[in-house]
């Protein structure tokens, strides 16, 4: 397997940036997930490692060498498409074999490696079929072993499980984490989908509008967003964001709040006078003598887990993680409080984290 | 005819009153030879925000075409307030249909989109009135700034607040909606979900509700109705659902991750997987041959824990991590909150809340300990 | 291949392209096709041209060989076409240059007067113009009409037997108009539709329909039901709701069938010549018959195909974008 770089990776369309100059090393075996909304360059970039797009300006390496201007096929990367891209006039078997056959294996040599990925994928009772009477869950399973079977250098997948239901997608989900991580494979993933991103990625590429907002792992893009796009995009639901302005060591929040700054922070708040408060769901707990105030907008059972949407004036509702059995009329008047290690905060003009010092 | 107009006029008087419940009775629908929907009842309570949940081609979507009047059921009978209604046209059965999507008149602009119900033959609403009842709408719904655009220029959200628009607009006496969110993307449906709870909740509306995605089916109904090969399954508040599955099929379909299911066996007063691993004293009424199901998050990681087990994999999702962990021969998923520190690999003790587990006997059927 | 797989290529590349789609190797064959597929395009359009300039062309230049490119351009051939004339005797000439010098005759009179000529009046060729205009126009809002009524029901009701009912309206169209054409003139001239405009409407309404069916039935098939739907639960009828939801939604499939309709109708050739004679006679069938009538007029007969198909271009031009656009509109999400 492979590391890949991308130096100074661009892409322009006449004047307008698909990608704006981008740096990005992906070590060997990491799992890298592209996680954005559409439009926002992450299909691009992939078509650029791929070769299916020309680079504007930059350089791609892989395995140090420069790869910038090779023809797709000679880059020894495989490809995974969202709609499988499998043959239709051929079988499983055939299919799979395609990409050898194309590299002028011998026969016996394919029908070794075909037995193999078979085998790690559990489709051998499929060879025989044609790729119009399998299940989505199957034909993606081919897609992956017509991937696999070529024993490439790293793998490139777009938006694979979007085309499949929720439940399929979870359980492929999986087992495609599962299969990377048995065979070390270097893989970049794109997606639209933050859950699909925090579940399978080592590490979150972020972007929006071109730019890359944040890189880092799951842990860190979740509880320390590096702007406000990253905190509204990562999670299910976003970040609660409130705007607020500071005075006297405390936060003045809507609703008559006041929110007593937790230490470690003052320093770095001081030169703002208004800023925003930011905080996950499970950060904030329903207590009678908390410092917030607010009433119920609305209160939901998600399974293992009750939601609870507070008013805290207007239109500021936050989203509160509740025990299961919990349960509150909507309008009744709640007190909670925030973890003061998990509480952000945010500078609203530029829209960056502050960091505490 | 006669008795049609006598109909509507009935009904358009108990539409002031605005009492709105619904009571489907035996209603059977076939398609040339296929049942769609066998001997389907329910009830739906005037104010409610009943959920019918269903895979796709559960009858579902039919249920909700037979009680707007677009379908014609082979046998049964619908009622509103306990009146008949299977005599009258669509036009007559005073309801909104918000459907899953194309719900928009294209070549019009929202505020006409908005006005089309209002302007037609049966409601006849004066000009000026529709102005008015379209501005105090557009305000819930905060798409005033939109009204004047043509539908082709908005966003996914904003055509579905449209045609939710659309809907109040009319003030019917029923909301029938169709998988109206099931087109949006993530974030948008998310808080849309908390719009529409909030939204009937204040205005007392009753609506029936059709989805296949359990989450919305959960957090915003007061009942759920689970539909599979048309016939209902369960009946329920979404805590009797989601706690007391009535067949593996409701457990399997609510929640996420999927319920653990595995086949089981009692004896010797215990209750033992395949493997040979022993899960639980066993009750006096279970069988001798059962599946035994176990929620994700009743699987807790506990250092005096009776179990172990090695992480496969960890699914970090936000909110809460989903760990894959191998314990004989069995893979269980358990779900813990926050984002957790496990490591894949490293062995896990844990418990499983043995008064949290559902028992099915062999026709897959909830088995009460 | 190394050293541009090095190097790249020396200006940015903001297109969106394959990697080797931009090596010198793939730009080079890139030109080259589009010179080839250029070349091509212009050896079709040559008939089309010599068409243009025919029709421009003295009775003399005509026949020149070789064929003249560059020639003195004039308007006989469209006198020819549109006018009868009658050779004008030398005192009757003396007359006419006269009024000429006065400036008391138009530019045709003029160009007939250059051969020695007099127009007596319009040729039989306007009146087929206005059969052409008539017969056609008519035929494809009649079958347009009807094609939309019936498409509507094929793709919304479920009727007994549709599917063979579909297929029996197509299988009008199979038989080559040839073979049908003996059968239908013995008929016609029955029921005393022989040469008649009521015949030939007629005849291309049916014939267009079947098409109309099938054309309006896909477009209509791709504009979803849920539209009427909420219309119907909204409280509209069914008529009402087809003429305020579905008929606005398929202007573009009704503009696309207009066009093929109309320029079957236009340019229809056998049923036309085997059908009529001279009262309800088209265009088509009389350009080859200016053949032959005191030597051939190949100006005139240029002009005439040239002004044959003007009609068309500006049809098809005027809805060429619903031609190339399918009948989506944008509320529709995919």
């Amino acid at each position: 397997m492979a590391t890949i770089e991308l130096k100074q990776v661009e892409k322009r369309f006449g004047e307008a940036y698909a990608v704006k100059p981008l740096d990005l090393t992906i070590p060997d075996g990491e799992f890298i997930v592209l996680l954005g909304p559409s439009g926002c360059g992450k299909t691009t970039t992939l078509r650029m490692i791929s070769g299916l797009e020309t680079v504007t300006a930059g350089q791609i390496l892989l395995n140090d060498k420069n790869v910038t201007w090779l023809h797709p096929s000679a880059r020894d990367i495989a490809f995974v498409f969202q709609f499988y891209a499998l043959y239709p006039h051929l079988s499983v078997r055939n299919n799979i074999a395609f990409p050898l056959q194309a590299q002028g294996e011998k026969k016996d040599v394919i029908d070794e490696r075909i037995k193999q990925v078979v085998e790690l994928l559990r489709i051998e009772h499929l060879l025989g079929s044609r790729p119009g009477s399998l299940s989505g869950g199957d034909k993606q399973r081919v897609a992956l072993a017509r991937a696999l079977v070529r024993r490439p250098q790293a793998f490139l997948m777009d938006e694979p499980l979007g085309a499949l239901d929720a439940d399929l997608r979870e359980t492929m989900r999986a087992e495609i984490r599962q299969l990377q991580l048995r065979l070390n494979a270097t893989t970049v993933y794109v997606t639209h989908d933050q859950i699909e991103a925090m579940a399978m990625g080592d590490r979150i590429v972020v972007m929006s509008a071109a730019v890359v907002q944040q890189a880092g792992t799951p842990t860190e893009v979740y509880y320390n967003p590096a702007n406000l796009f990253v905190a509204k995009f990562i999670g299910s639901p976003g970040m609660n964001l409130v705007q607020g302005a500071f005075a006297d060591g405390a936060v003045r929040l809507p609703g008559d709040n006041q929110y007593l700054m937790p230490d470690g922070w003052k320093n770095s708040i001081a030169r703002n006078e208004n800023l925003i408060v930011g905080f996950r769901p499970e950060s904030a707990h329903v207590n009678a003598e908390g410092a917030l105030r607010g009433n119920v907008y609305a209160s939901d059972m998600h399974g293992s887990y009750n939601m609870l949407h507070v008013n805290m004036q207007g239109d500021h509702v936050v989203h509160l993680r509740a025990e299961r059995g919990t349960h509150y009329p909507i309008g009744a008047n709640i007190r909670f409080d925030i973890d003061p290690e998990m509480v952000r905060f945010f500078n609203p003009q530029n829209e960056m984290a502050l960091r505490k010092n | 005819m006669v008795n049609r107009r006598l109909l509507s006029a009935i009904c358009y008087l108990l539409s002031a009153i605005r009492m709105s419940n619904i009571s489907l009775s035996n209603i059977t629908k076939k398609f040339r030879s296929v049942i769609a929907l066998a001997d389907v009842s329910f009830r739906v309570n005037d104010g409610e925000f009943f959920v019918l949940l269903g895979p796709t081609g559960a009858g579902k979507t039919t249920t909700l075409r037979v009680i707007a009047g677009l379908e014609k059921q082979d046998a049964g009978s619908v009622a509103f307030d306990g009146e008949a209604i299977d005599a009258l046209t669509p036009a007559d059965r005073d309801i909104a249909f918000v459907f899953q999507q194309y719900s928009l008149y294209p070549t019009m602009s929202v505020y006409d989109n908005l006005a089309f119900p209002l302007r037609s033959p049966v409601h006849r609403v004066s000009e000026e009135e529709i102005k008015t009842k379209i501005r105090g709408v557009a305000e819930i719904l905060r798409i005033s700034h939109l009204l004047d655009r043509k539908t082709a220029r908005l966003s996914g959200g904003e055509m579905q607040r449209v045609s939710i628009g659309r809907a109040i607009v009319r003030d019917p006496r029923v909301f029938l909606m169709d998988e109206p969110l099931s087109n949006l993307d993530a974030k948008l449906r998310e808080s849309l979900r908390v719009e529409l709870k909030h939204i009937q909740k204040s205005l007392g509306k009753t609506i029936l509700y059709v989805t296949h995605d359990q989450i919305e089916a959960l957090t915003m109904a007061d009942r759920i109705a689970v539909l599979n090969e048309g016939q209902i399954v369960q009946e329920g508040a979404p805590d009797d659902i989601y706690d007391r599955p009535a067949t593996t099929f409701v457990a399997q379909l609510v929640g996420t991750p999927r319920i653990n299911l595995f086949e089981a066996t009692r004896q010797n007063g215990v209750v033992t997987l395949k493997d040979g691993t022993v899960m639980v004293e066993s009750k006096p009424n279970l069988p001798d041959a059962l599946l035994l199901g176990i929620r994700p998050e009743d699987v807790k990681p506990d250092a005096n824990g009776k179990f172990s087990g090695q992480i496969l994999l960890k699914e970090p999702l936000g909110v809460e991590t989903v760990l894959h962990i191998k314990t004989g021969e069995q893979t269980l998923l358990s779900l813990v909150p926050g984002m957790s520190d496990a490591k894949i690999g490293d062995v896990l003790k844990f418990s499983i809340a043995s008064d949290k587990l559902h028992f099915f006997d062999t026709n897959r059927k909830r088995v009460n300990a | 291949m190394s050293s541009f797989a090095e190097t790249g290529p020396r200006r940015p590349v903001t297109e969106s392209i394959r990697v080797d789609k931009v090596s010198p190797g793939a730009r080079a064959t890139g030109a080259v096709r589009a010179v080839v597929v250029v070349l091509v395009a212009l050896i079709m359009l040559i008939p089309i041209f010599v068409m243009l300039i025919t029709a421009f062309k003295t009775r003399i230049d005509v026949t020149a060989s070789p064929p003249k490119v560059f020639f003195q351009p004039t308007l006989e051939g469209i006198v020819l076409l549109f006018t009868n004339r009658a050779i004008a005797a030398p005192g009757r000439q003396e007359e006419l240059r006269q009024l000429a010098r006065e400036g008391k005759l138009n530019i045709f009179e003029q160009i007939a007067l250059d051969s020695g000529q007099e127009i007596t009046g319009a040729s039989p060729y306007v009146g087929r113009i206005i059969n052409s205009l008539l017969i056609a126009g008519i035929s494809t809002a009649l079958s347009v009409f009807l094609g939309v009524l019936a498409g509507y029901a094929f793709s919304r009701f479920s009727l007994p037997g549709k599917d063979d009912l579909l297929f029996f309206i197509l299988s009008t169209r199979m038989l080559p108009a040839i073979v049908v054409t003996i059968p239908l003139f013995l008929m016609f001239r029955q029921v005393g539709l022989y040469d008649s405009h009521l015949g030939m409407i007629l005849l291309y309404t049916v014939f267009n329909l079947s098409f109309a069916v099938w054309l309006m039935k896909g477009f209509f098939d791709e504009i979803p039901r849920e539209y009427e739907e909420a219309a119907l639960v909204d409280g509209y009828s069914r008529l009402e709701t087809f003429r305020k939801i579905v008929l606005p939604q398929s202007l573009s499939g009704i503009a696309a069938t207009t066009v093929f309709c109309l320029i079957f109708a236009w340019n229809e050739y056998a049923f036309a010549l085997m059908m009529t004679s001279e009262k309800a006679r088209t265009a088509p069938p009389s350009i080859p018959s200016m053949i032959g009538r005191g030597g051939v007029e190949w100006a005139a007969i240029a002009a005439g195909s040239l002004g044959f198909l003007i009609p068309v271009i500006i049809i098809v031009f005027a809805l060429r974008k619903y031609l190339l656009r399918g009948v989506t509109f944008g509320a529709i999400r995919q």
